[in-house]
């Protein structure tokens, strides 16, 4: 129960995040529900890039360039939860 | 060597299996029926022995125009979909274009810029239309590839057929039948080998410009196919799809850019069954070799070796030479594209550890974002211009999604610093993102913005660049 906080405020940062960068490419972002596919949420790549980089200057971590080998998130949820993983 | 001194087409008729075909992604065509037929309206004859500009937007109709003009045109220019309209007249000097294939429907890309006075325009034809005379190889034609110069303009580099094909290990009638895919454009280097494989062995399936990855992995997999390749920003791309799970390759490929460890891992945990390998290769270099171990890097005992193909390090970066190599840059006042030796300087930073060479990204500090080359001085250039800002740097930072990304230190005026106090101006942040938004395309604008106290200047007087 101790966890719960945090792990919102990583969400909570990841969201706001995605929003941003949204705003910036001038995207339209879906609805961030855990099981929307990053594929169908108007990103495209170099939004991820942006978002990605910017998380680690926020959260401190890079789950991407982790030493143990990672799934590649597939939905918004697998994206929180690879973050909520390594975001200790 | 499959090509020494036959044409593509009668390279193909020699060494391919039966049955190879080309998949657009509107359409399909048989190779066999290019033995009859022709996509250039019954007027192949004319572009013979002349210099001729591809200039079209599809990959199945440039693949045929290609196919058919091999052993024709004195000379074949490859130009990618996305080339600018204000470097065609450079282009069309630089070449001596005398004659320009479009596709039918598409309208002349502006008088002097490509269609000059005196050319001969051809409009490709939809559907193949009969040939009156089998087809003859009369010329060793010059493939002429362009790649972007440091001022953003195009550099024209002369390839031949023999040249392009060297890497290729076909000498003999294939009995298997083989069906690529690429993700890239077959008018870029890397594109280009991918075309020239599979047409010896079988089938391709071409991607589209507009559409989705879903989609075209879609097609990818109806079509059974066994060798895919793609720059590793592309299979991260294919990996959070959600559809990299429908195909099931034999063998994944990556060139292009930097593969780095984490999306090796990520394609060999997807497709366990599949060789993984990655290549390095430049429009210039031509192909240097494939790693296949799984690791990032490539062994050092490459270095020196006494294959075909020839590395070394110089300066830090690699050097190649080989059959593969391009010979020139085509233009009266063109630079070298080889050193005294022979060998091509690919600008790609090397370093050796415990028996493994890295990529640590390139020389001049050109950011490849996802395949697309940003020249720092260009970014800091905006960022300059706005008041709050006395100087800037812009660097890469690796980014595990495109390779690098664009960042930015930047010092503030005396005034704006002065405002700021010591918290993050977040709001300037956004105006400087904003100002770069205007001017730069978007894989340009830095994604990330550190304000720094100073930047580090040499004795001469310039900016420090980080050499990584």
């Amino acid at each position: 129960m101790a966890t719960e906080p945090r792990k919102m405020s990583v969400r909570a940062t990841i969201a706001s995040q995605f929003e941003r960068v949204a705003r910036e490419q001038q995207r339209t972002l879906s609805p961030l529900s855990d099981d929307m596919r990053l594929v169908h949420s108007g990103l495209d790549s170099l939004s991820f890039a942006i978002i990605v980089a910017r998380l680690e200057d926020s959260l401190g971590v890079d789950p991407f360039n982790a030493a143990e080998a990672v799934e590649f998130p597939v939905t918004f949820g697998d994206f929180v939860s690879l973050y909520e993983h390594f975001a200790k | 060597m499959p090509s020494d001194r036959r044409s593509l087409w009668e390279a193909i008729t020699a060494f391919a299996p039966p049955g190879g075909r080309l998949h657009g992604a509107r359409g399909l065509v048989a190779l066999a029926d290019l033995a009859q037929g022709s996509s250039l309206s019954g007027r192949l004859e004319e572009l013979r022995g002349r210099s001729v500009l591809l200039l079209v937007k599809d990959q199945l109709a440039a693949a045929l125009a290609m196919l058919e003009l091999d052993g024709v045109a004195r000379r074949l220019v490859l130009c990618p979909p996305d080339i600018a309209p204000q470097h065609l007249p450079l282009v069309n000097e630089r070449a001596d274009i005398e004659a320009i294939v479009l596709e039918t429907g598409e309208p002349l890309p502006v008088d002097s810029a490509a269609g000059g006075a005196g050319r001969l325009c051809l409009m490709l034809g939809r559907t193949l239309t009969p040939l009156d005379r089998p087809r003859r190889s009369t010329c060793a034609t010059e493939w002429i590839l362009l790649t972007s110069g440091t001022a953003g303009s195009p550099k024209l580099v002369l390839h031949t057929l023999a040249s392009l094909t060297s890497a290729l290990a076909i000498s003999a009638q294939q009995t298997e039948s083989v069906a690529w895919s690429t993700f890239y454009d077959i008018r870029r280097y890397g594109g280009l080998q991918i075309f020239l494989r599979a047409v010896h062995a079988g089938s391709l399936v071409l991607s589209e410009e507009s559409e989705g990855v879903t989609d075209f992995l879609a097609r990818v997999a109806a079509l059974h196919v066994t060798h895919i390749s793609g720059t590793p920003s592309h299979w991260r791309r294919a990996l959070m799809s959600g559809a990299a799970g429908s195909i099931a390759p034999r063998y994944v490929r990556l060139s292009g850019e930097i593969a780095d460890q984490a999306v090796l891992d990520a394609l060999r945990a997807r497709y366990p069954e599949a060789i993984v390998a990655h290549a390095f290769a430049s429009t210039e270099g031509g192909v240097a070799f494939e790693v296949r171990d799984g690791h990032s890097g490539f062994p050092v005992a490459l270095l020196g070796g006494g294959g075909p193909v020839e590395l070394r390090i110089a300066d830090e970066t690699l050097r190649i030479r080989s059959a593969g190599t391009a010979r020139c840059y085509l233009g009266a006042d063109a630079e070298p594209l080889r050193d005294q030796d022979g060998f091509v300087d690919t600008g790609d930073r090397v370093e050796e550890r415990a028996g493994r060479c890295y990529f640590m990204g390139r020389r001049g500090g050109v950011i490849n974002v996802g395949g697309l080359k940003v020249h720092p001085e260009e970014v800091e250039a905006v960022l300059n211009a706005h008041p709050s800002v006395r100087m800037s740097l812009v660097r890469a930072r690796s980014s595990p999604i495109t390779g690098a990304i664009v960042a930015a230190d930047v010092v503030l005026a005396e005034h704006a610093a002065g405002d700021a106090g010591h918290s993050l101006p977040g709001d300037l942040t956004r105006e400087l993102t904003e100002c770069c938004r205007r001017r730069l395309a978007a894989h340009k604008v830095p994604a990330v913005i550190r304000f720094v106290p100073s930047l580090e200047l040499s004795a001469s007087g310039k900016l420090v660049r980080p050499i990584a």
